[in-house]
């Protein structure tokens, strides 16, 4: 594509949401001596990593590939003197360093130029410049279309200045003339300027370029005198294909794999604390340098910016990187104290930058890497006799012979590896982290410094209730009967966040005539592909909500009193803990209370005129000398209308960070109005310290002294339930977006504003999307009239007026709209049953009048009149109905009656349905006599992978990723045992009573590369399906999409947020995800500007039901359609909205025979709607002119908006963005699917395996094979197991009838979905995922014979091994990195020692363990046995024990099975540690722990004596 | 919701009525209602539904916020089940009597299941409510100084003035009858709705502020120009009280009586004199025949047993209706289902047979010398019906008959207002004869003349009158004052 530049925002595509994972690697020296061997071992790491990159359309433009080396003194000190004619210095006294110019020679001398008079002014000497010899030849056009010129500069360092001095005079020059040339008109108005290092001790080449084209490109790496003492490598997977050269990494630091999510808070800090930042070092050119963070750079480049920022300002490398990406040190009792308390003292200077990340660093001083605090990227290293270290995200990137090993091993969560090239050695976490922990006395700071809430007294008088002036007050704050009855009523009785289900169909805040509250103007952003959600409840060890609050200080000093704060435990405050904030006087400490409200009488610049004088009462209590203020609307009354808390807040916290203060004082609200999690999270979320909600309170206990909190509870009680219910949600809410602590959850703006205007983003939420305007001050001051009327009407109240108003989570009088209302869920209901279009045009005018009642997007916008055709020449009604899918509804959710209408419907007409998560009877894959057929054609992989066999994913047409769904996006699910019955058990490969959780994330997908694999594994498991990958509409999700068709799905579902069938917690159903209206439109924008849309099906789906939504989502971009609210009305569901209690009185969402016998559906139903809604599609194309779908995708000039329905409240929408038509001329192959993808299966080793095993799978002979295989062998086996599988079943082979010995390093996937009768033995090591989907097949895995270290303390295989392995078995000798058997539903394996989070979520099959554990031990592992020897006696303490109960094994048979177990693992790979503890058998068993959860074993229990009286 | 899996366990339990040998002997109401426990029961069998059928077009017009109150009597607070009631029915012991529950048809429940018996827990909250002192008199608390006059009593008009007068307005309810209610006083019988209710009720109006003139005729007693100088707004409420009658040869035979004028005159009787001074039409050893198969005519029926009837027949022109659903009104629209309402249940233990013939129509009535009627000619109708068309009938040729007969009640159901009220109010009409204001607005052709209830919609239920009366008197308050906290 030509473009010189990356595009700025068009349409909806914006470059901030590009995203980027990467493969990231390094070679060195322990002992730092240089050698040629180590820059080309580097070049070859890159390569084999190619595939964890990715390349655009253009198949020879890849998105960004670099190397960092120490300086290769020798190669400069020839070329300088055969090109520049200039004699180098001595390393160490000069830099050099590779500077990015515009091509055009004026622009570039200028640059240039300008360069030189910065350096004279700081009194550096440019020794010369030299232009970068490279060969563009193998370039891609886009690539080259953005080249930049390029040149070299040698600097020499001014006399006597010490090498640490020279290194921050280049960062300032560097950072003064960045800021001063990039982007600037008169110099490089195209943005080419950039500094890629410069530096005395590293040197960094980069580019938009592939792996293999970096040493061809850049003629320097090829010289044989280029050599060094380490070298760094990366390879960028980013989202979408603009060209950007600068932001390739190594950058001048690090590399980065991976992706921070809380980058906007952390930015806003860190622009919050340059009011405060001095340093001696700098004298007065620390200024010089802000700011700090650089404009448009990715979350990596910002992330860079603060480390150097840290490590030229005075601290150690290791020290720095322990600040930004701290362990979590929270919830780890075991932690050293000392340890604990630097990083609770760091947490005092800065948040964590907090996301998954495996960060590489070098200062050429040292060389390192860390692992964020959950582990979520894999790095994997080798030590070898020779001193050479190599770490990557792989293995087997690097030969080595396996006898020169000395040590394999991988990074931890949160720890760090680190090569002290002085010492010549690697200092390890614990010696490293202790050494720095000991460095200061951070302890007894602390604990002199700290401030807790303990410290404060408590005033006599605490607010109560006020029961004579609630009502009026509740109404005020826009309390309803439901937000007390739904929401605070569960909380304070149970301590738990309410269910929901069936989705939302109330109006968009904007649409809705009602005043709504300013939070339900926001919607929760959640991970998806990009970053995982996380699991909070689970994996709780990694969570926090403590902070501490009030002024920072200077970030770059360390004194004591840096922690001189206040310690809350968690953000939400009582009333008795306000009043002791409000009134402290303590050692300094006094708080500020702003009144937030306004008066009644005044207009509506009241509102304005109320945030202007706040945030300026704000500022002056900075100067004041108080440390907090407490925003209050306490005030509210019958003249005093409260400003929302969230506006407040908000614009309080934005004007201090635009004035660099607002780390010098903490912010508290005293408010009214917040009542549920999503109120907490936005008020956290921008900026809020702590929070008081006491009209909440007050409400519970007015409930409560009228007897409708259930049984008797302390007011003391309901404050402490409502607040862990809260808690729990917030930490929920954190988790959706991959974040763990509240520290950098605050002020990290996780939310995407729908229908505000950019006034009101523009004062006080400055950088939230807010993508089609909407409301200003003007109505939101009319919403809070209109509340504060309701709460002091003039007049007479009406009567019943003293009580406050339904809500909207059901329809209900007087409360909020509904899509689906009385009225249209009738007459669908009598359409499709009696076949009568009559009543189904009732239901479609309804629905297309509601629909521009202000319900939805696209009840806003008409069609533009075209030239109509005759409908005989339009595209068949069958044709049409062919495009429709319904949603994904597991069996399990819905009734087995339900789910096979659906599926026997769809077939009928050549639609598809869906098999949801939760797997599909094997019964259901065989035509029915009378033709039809109830196997579900798209088969579902979501991430509990609930019956993914190899048979499952075989018997597909479309196979179905499923990253997130609208009604919760970003959360897991759960199944509770008493839901579990028989059929769903066996349907799932589970036991019958026993709880299943779907975890957050897929275990198999933290990051696009990964999403790229688990396409690869799936399309072997099926070559002949097409993989799709569900993705729910929200700010981004067009560069997601793009990611996605790069890692070459051949179909994406755009789903939004509106739909939703099943049960949710009320936060996720209400408050996350957006419309499909804005995620279609930017993917379809996306791809269209990226040339990527040719290569994938769009389909849509939320809330599409008539004609004229089918032509809307047809015209914004997608091809296909999904139903699944209105399939399931036609069968007769009625919106119950009970689904999570099993008691739908229809049949349809119950697993109760009782109720299933009241199901009343018949696929004619469902086939009736959608040959409705395609009728009247063909109708409206006919009028339109259209004579085919095809012709209608992407036209989004034949709409525009429909001004006349807007109202007082939505007025100040603009759909342009929207409606905006992207740029064909960027997209030459084509504006629709039309390019198949290349999945690259013709080359798998699996080609071989098969041929090599034809006799076995025609004839079931057994056949031998001996392969060698290297780390690009990936999904090793699946193909093979899928041919078996299509002939064989589940059932697969007898035993052993097909055995591969493969000898190297085992690609990610090995093993994946290996079926019956095949057993794989490695010899070697392997990567990620060994054994995902295990569906019978055997696989053995040892080192190699010759290799020299100890098997069982060395790491043999990586993350997520037996990922929702279905049965088989494994003997691996040798450890497993984290998340093993995370989902295991059967498969029998024996290892010698895992990583954190074993056996997480597993529901069946068992693991013994010979060795140790990581912390977190069988969290969520609901079924299966782990049983683990532990002479240590340090395993009990890492068991999380929420499900399972770890007890010393003394039952016989289960010896008996270790035993042979044990037996069988000596046999097969040779294990000494298995050999030794058989040896001393009798004194080793005590040492075995048996590890399941009670009502497992309770239920394994009476199945033994079911079968002891059957048997 | 307080139980939900209550529709799971409990079954439906109606009210029970008095067997009818009993309660023929007198004009008393005749439903039992439950037991505490029992009642509190059939709460729990409220599904509390995402999505109530029962408050909606097909259900409630009024919009009761059912799922609440049934589940607060299912938790046994019955106070507050009465606040959540009376929040948007000014008369629930009336609709809780008389309503035919359109609610329970609409019911989610009676997809599957016998509906939640949503009619009765209303009439028991209410019931209860006056038990236990609840309802007293609440003036409001600032006066407008605004005038409203209210032309007829009936439940549109009662409701109106209710709600202006909660609002604040002077109200002055004029009723030309000599007793308040409208067709709650004597369209209803007292057994279906005893008389003290709807006396209490208006005796609560008038201590919380509102006038009632009985007696007085507007356009005879009191001019529109008199009304509209002393009243800010005037709300027309004056029914559909002009009943439809039967033009065939004998229609002036003695004997033939519009069925309003039966019941009415036998109301008042009962009220003046227990029946004692003879001012009513008695059926007493009558062969009596009722043509007309709805509600009135089922009240002609049960008056007439009473009287001591010899013979009760009773004739509807449209076909026998299914006793269950069929796709002709499938859930949730309101069904015609045969139903054996109290009369015709009266009627058949009395005569021993079910008073009713279906598709029959009337040719004459025939009298004797005297002019007294003597027997009437009927033939039976044919219905067929073609798709999005209306039902049409031909006679069968052939099946005349001629059935004995001295008294006839013609409950045929009305035709609109009476037009010279508004004649005198010069506002202006629409096709039917109804009053022209729009749904919603109700404001006639006159800026400060209102209307509401069956004058202007035409015959209908109770409850769609008082839905009617609260949606005016919204719209008056909001014509006087610029705004309303009147829910409408």
């Amino acid at each position: 594509m030509a473009m010189r530049m990356r595009p700025g925002e068009e349409g909806l595509y914006s470059p901030l949401y590009e995203h980027e994972n990467c493969g990231v690697g390094f070679v060195a020296h322990l002992k730092g001596r240089e050698s040629r061997a180590i820059v080309t071992g580097a070049q070859e790491l890159l390569i084999r990593m190619t595939h964890r990159g990715a390349v655009g359309a253009e198949k020879n433009t890849g998105d960004g590939a670099g190397i960092l080396t120490g300086v290769p003194h020798e190669f400069f000190k020839r070329i300088a003197k055969a090109e520049i004619g200039i004699e180098l210095p001595e390393l160490g006294s000069y830099a050099a360093g590779v500077v990015f110019l515009p091509p055009e020679e004026l622009l570039r001398n200028k640059c240039k130029a300008y360069f030189e008079t910065v350096l004279i002014e700081y009194g550096i000497k440019k020794l010369g410049w030299r232009t970068v010899p490279r060969n563009n030849s193998m370039v891609g056009p886009g690539a080259l279309d953005s080249e930049p010129s390029m040149e070299q500069i040698f600097l020499g360092a001014p006399e006597g200045m010490d090498s640490q001095e020279f290194e921050r005079k280049l960062f300032i020059v560097r950072k003064h003339v960045a800021n001063a040339l990039r982007g600037n008109a008169e110099y490089d108005p195209e943005h080419f300027f950039y500094v890629v290092s410069l530096s005395s001790r590293i040197l960094v080449y980069k580019g938009m370029l592939m792996p293999e084209q970096l040493f061809d490109y850049y003629l320097d790496l090829q010289s044989e005198d280029f050599s060094s003492h380490l070298a760094m490598v990366h390879s960028r997977f980013s989202t979408n294909t603009f060209p950007s050269w600068d932001r390739a990494q190594p950058l001048r630091f690090m590399s980065h794999n991976g992706e921070i999510n809380t980058l906007r808070g952390n930015m806003n800090k860190m622009r919050s604390r340059e009011g405060l930042l001095a340093s001696p070092l700098f004298g007065g050119d620390l200024s010089k340098s802000f700011p700090i963070n650089q404009p448009d750079q990715s979350d990596s480049g910002n992330f860079d910016n603060v480390l150097e920022l840290l490590l030229m300002s005075g601290y150690e490398l290791p020290e720095a990187v322990m600040m930004m990406i701290p362990e979590a040190w929270q919830r780890h009792p075991s932690m050293d104290q000392k340890k604990k308390d630097m990083y609770e003292y760091f947490s005092n200077k800065m948040e964590p930058w907090d996301g998954p990340a495996s960060v590489a660093f070098s200062d050429g001083t040292y060389i390192g890497a860390v692992l964020d605090r959950n582990g979520l990227r894999p790095s994997r290293y080798y030590i070898t006799d020779d001193d050479l270290v190599i770490m990557a995200s792989e293995v087997g990137v690097f030969d080595v012979p396996p006898e020169k090993i000395l040590e394999k091993g991988r990074l931890q969560p949160g720890r760090m590896f680190l090569v002290n090239f002085k010492e010549g050695r690697i200092v390890d976490d614990s010696e490293l982290k202790s050494f720095y922990a000991n460095a200061r006395p951070y302890g007894q700071w602390l604990e002199e410094q700290k401030i807790t809430l303990e410290n404060l007294t408590t005033p006599e008088i605490v607010p109560d209730l006020d029961r004579n002036t609630i009502l009026p007050r509740l109404r005020t704050f826009g309390f309803t009967l439901e937000h007390l009855h739904e929401i605070l009523k569960p909380m304070a009785e149970l301590g738990k966040e309410p269910l929901g289900s069936m989705g939302n169909d109330a109006p968009l805040a904007v649409l809705s005539d009602k005043p709504r509250m300013l939070y339900d103007y926001f919607k929760q952003l959640f991970a998806q592909v990009t970053n995982p959600p996380i699991d909070s409840i689970r994996e709780s060890v990694i969570m926090s909500l403590k902070a501490y609050i009030g002024p920072e200080r200077n970030l770059l000093e360390i004194t004591p009193a840096h922690a001189h704060r206040l310690l809350l435990e968690q953000p939400v405050l009582t009333n008795s803990e306000l009043a002791q904030l409000k009134y402290m006087d303590y050692r300094g400490w006094k708080t500020k209370t702003i009144d937030t409200t306004y008066s009644a009488e005044g207009g509506a610049g009241e509102l304005t005129k109320a945030l202007g004088r706040i945030t300026t009462e704000a500022s002056n209590a900075i100067l004041e000398g108080y440390s907090l203020v407490i925003l209050s609307d306490r005030e509210a009354g019958p003249s005093r209308i409260p400003l929302s808390a969230l506006m407040a807040v908000g614009a309080v916290h934005h004007h201090l960070v635009k004035n660099h203060e607002r780390t010098q004082i903490g912010i508290i609200i005293e408010s009214g109005e917040p009542r549920e999690v999503h109120h907490f999270c936005t008020l956290v979320g921008y900026g809020a310290d702590g929070i008081n909600p006491y009209l909440a309170f007050e409400a519970m206990w007015m409930m409560d002294e009228d007897g409708e909190i259930e049984g008797q509870i302390s007011r003391q009680r309901i404050e402490k339930d409502y607040l862990t219910a809260i808690e729990y949600g917030m930490q929920k809410v954190f988790g959706k977006m991959g974040i763990s602590t509240l520290e950098s959850y605050k002020g990290a703006q996780i939310f995407e504003a729908l229908g505000l205007a950019t006034e009101v983003i523009e004062r006080c939420f400055v950088g939230t999307s807010s993508r089609i305007e909407g409301a200003g001050f003007a109505e939101l001051a009319e919403e809070a009239k209109r509340r504060h009327e309701l709460g002091y009407p003039q007049g007479n109240p009406s009567v019943g007026g003293e009580l406050v108003n339904p809500g909207d989570y059901s329809v209900r009088y007087g409360g909020e709209k509904h899509m689906w209302d009385p009225e249209s869920i009738a007459n669908l209901q009598i359409g499709v049953r009696q076949n009568s279009r009559y009543h189904y045009n009732l239901f479609a005018a309804q629905q297309n009048q509601r629909s521009t009642e202000q319900f939805t997007l696209r009840g806003l916008v008409k069609f533009k009149s075209g030239t109509p055709v005759p409908i005989d020449e339009v595209e068949s009604v069958e044709s049409i109905m062919r495009r429709f899918v319904t949603g994904a509804m597991s069996f399990g959710s819905i009734s087995q009656e339900a789910h096979e209408t659906l599926a026997v419907a769809m077939n009928r007409i050549g639609a598809k349905s869906n098999t949801g998560e939760g797997g599909e009877l094997r019964e259901r894959y065989k035509p029915l006599p009378n033709g039809d057929s109830k196997r579900s054609a798209i088969k579902q992989v979501a991430s509990g992978r609930f019956g993914v066999t190899i048979e499952y994913l075989v018997n597909a047409d479309e196979i179905q990723i499923k990253m997130a769904q609208g009604a919760k996006p970003g959360e897991g699910g759960e199944l509770p045992g008493n839901k579990v019955f028989e059929v769903i058990a066996k349907t799932r490969h589970s036991t019958p009573g026993v709880g299943l959780i779907s975890p957050p994330p897929h275990h198999d997908i933290y990051s696009i590369e990964d999403l790229a694999q688990l396409i690869f594994d799936l399309k072997n498991a099926n070559p002949r399906a097409r993989i799709s990958v569900k993705l729910v509409s929200e700010v981004g999700v067009g560069t997601i999409a793009a990611g996605v068709a790069k890692a070459h799905a051949d179909h994406i579902l755009i789903s939004g947020h509106d739909g939703g069938t099943g049960a949710s917690p009320l936060t996720g159903i209400k408050h996350a995800g957006l419309p499909w209206e804005l995620g279609l439109s930017e993917t379809h924008q996306t791809l269209v500007m990226n040339d990527l849309r040719s290569r994938v099906v769009l389909q849509t789906d939320g809330q599409i039901k008539t004609g004229r939504d089918l032509l809307i989502a047809a015209l914004l971009g997608a091809e296909e359609y999904g139903v699944a609210t209105g399939a399931l009305i036609s069968v007769g569901c009625i919106m119950m909205r009970k689904c999570q209690k099993n008691t739908c009185p229809v049949g349809v969402a119950t697993q109760d025979e009782k109720l299933r016998a009241k199901f009343t559906g018949k696929p004619e139903h469902v086939i009736n709607f959608i040959r409705f809604i395609a009728e009247d599609a063909r109708e409206l194309m006919a009028q339109l002119g259209f004579r085919s779908v095809d012709e209608m995708i992407g036209r989004v000039d034949m709409l525009e908006t429909d001004r006349d329905v807007l109202s007082w409240k939505s007025k100040g929408l603009d759909l342009s963005r929207m409606l905006a038509l992207p740029r064909k001329d960027l997209a030459p192959s084509g504006t629709i699917c039309c390019i198949p993808q290349d999945h690259g299966l013709e080359r798998v080793l699996d080609r071989e395996l098969i041929s090599l095993s034809k006799e076995a799978i025609e004839n079931a002979k057994p056949v031998q094979i001996h392969l060698p295989i290297k780390n690009t062998d990936r999904a090793v086996g699946t193909m093979l197991s899928s041919e078996i599988s299509r002939k064989y079943g589940l059932d697969g082979l007898p035993d052993s009838t097909i055995k591969a010995k493969f000898t190297g390093h085992g690609g990610q996937t090995f093993g994946g979905w290996l079926a019956r009768g095949v057993e794989f033995v490695l010899e070697g090591d392997s990567n990620d995922y060994v054994g995902k989907g295990l569906s019978g097949g055997t696989l053995v895995i040892y080192p190699p014979k010759q290799a020299k270290f100890k098997a069982e303390e060395n790491i043999i295989i990586g993350n997520v091994a037996f990922y929702g392995a279905i049965q088989g078995r494994a003997f691996i000798r040798g450890v497993a990195a984290e998340r093993f058997c995370v989902r295991n539903s059967g498969v029998e394996v024996v290892i010698e020692g895992v990583g954190d989070h074993g056996c997480e979520y597993m529901t069946g099959g068992r693991a013994i363990i010979l060795g140790t554990t990581g912390r977190n031990f069988a969290a969520g592992m609901s079924g299966g046995i782990a049983y683990v020897w532990d002479p240590s006696g340090e395993f009990v303490g890492k068991v999380n024990t929420e499900m399972v109960v770890p007890e010393v094994v003394s039952d016989t048979e289960d010896f008996e099975y270790i035993e042979s177990m044990i037996r069988e693992h000596i046999e097969k790979t040779g294990s000494t540690r298995g050999k030794d503890l058989l040896d001393s058998w009798n004194a080793e068993k005590r040492h075995f722990y048996k590890v399941v959860s009670p009502l497992y074993q309770r239920i394994l229990d009476q199945q033994r004596r079911k079968e002891l009286v059957h048997g | 919701m307080g139980k939900p899996t209550g529709f799971m366990e409990i079954d439906r339990k109606k009210v029970t009525w008095k067997k009818p040998a009993e309660r023929v002997k007198n004009f008393l109401e005749f439903q039992v209602e439950h037991d505490l426990q029992t009642r509190e029961e059939q709460g729990a069998r409220c599904m509390d539904c995402g999505v109530p059928f029962c408050q909606s077009s097909y259900g409630c017009p009024i919009h009761n916020l059912i799922p609440e109150w049934n589940d607060l009597i299912y938790h046994g607070k019955w106070d507050e089940a009465y606040h959540r009631l009376r929040q948007t029915n000014n008369f629930p012991e009336f609709t809780g009597r008389v309503c035919p529950a359109p609610c329970e048809s609409a019911c989610v429940l009676g997809i599957h299941e016998p509906a939640v018996t949503i009619k009765d827990n209303e009439a028991a909250i209410i019931d209860r409510a006056y038990e236990n002192g609840l309802i007293v008199p609440n003036p409001p608390k600032i006066r407008t100084g605004k005038k409203v006059a209210v032309i007829g009593s009936g439940p549109a008009g009662l409701s109106a003035a209710d709600e202006l007068n909660h609002a604040g307005h002077w109200v002055t309810v004029f009723e030309r009858a000599d007793r308040l209610g409208g067709l709650l006083m004597y369209g209803i019988p007292n057994m279906k709705l005893d008389k003290n209710l709807v006396q209490k009720r208006c005796e609560l109006m008038v201590q919380e502020g509102v006038v009632f003139r009985t007696g007085v005729s507007v356009g005879q007693d009191i001019s529109a120009a008199e009304l509209l100088a002393e009243f800010d707004r005037v709300l027309v409420c004056t029914g559909a009280t002009k009943p439809r009658d039967l033009p065939i040869p004998g229609r002036k035979l003695k004997g033939v009586h519009f069925a309003m004028d039966f019941l009415t005159a036998n109301t008042r009787s009962l009220l003046d004199s227990s029946l004692k001074d003879g001012q009513y039409i008695s059926a007493k050893g009558k062969k009596v025949i009722v043509i007309g198969g709805g509600d009135t005519g089922n009240d002609c029926i049960g008056t007439s047993v009473r009287h001591g009837a010899r013979s009760v027949l009773n004739f509807e022109l449209l076909p026998k209706p299914a006793e269950e659903r069929t796709d002709e009104f499938p859930w949730p629209t309101y069904p015609r289902l045969l139903k054996m309402d109290y009369g015709h249940q009266e009627a058949l233990e009395t005569y021993g047979r079910d008073p009713r013939e279906w598709s029959i129509t009337t040719k004459e009535f025939i009298g004797d010398e005297n002019g007294n009627l003597k027997a009437l000619k009927t033939v039976r109708v044919q219905w067929s019906k073609e798709p999005g068309e209306r039902p049409t009938f031909i006679e069968v040729p052939g099946s005349e008959e001629i059935w004995e007969a001295d008294q006839v009640f013609l409950a045929m159901g009305f035709l609109g207002p009476e037009q010279p009220l508004l004649e005198s109010l010069a506002i202006e009409i629409d096709p039917r004869s109804n009053v022209k204001a729009e749904y919603g607005r109700f404001q006639t052709s006159h800026e400060r003349i209102f209307s509401a209830g069956d004058c202007r919609r035409g015959q209908s239920l109770v409850v769609w009158a008082i839905n009617e009366g609260r949606g005016a008197a919204r719209e008056v308050d909001k014509s006087l004052l610029g705004y309303s906290n009147l829910p409408g």
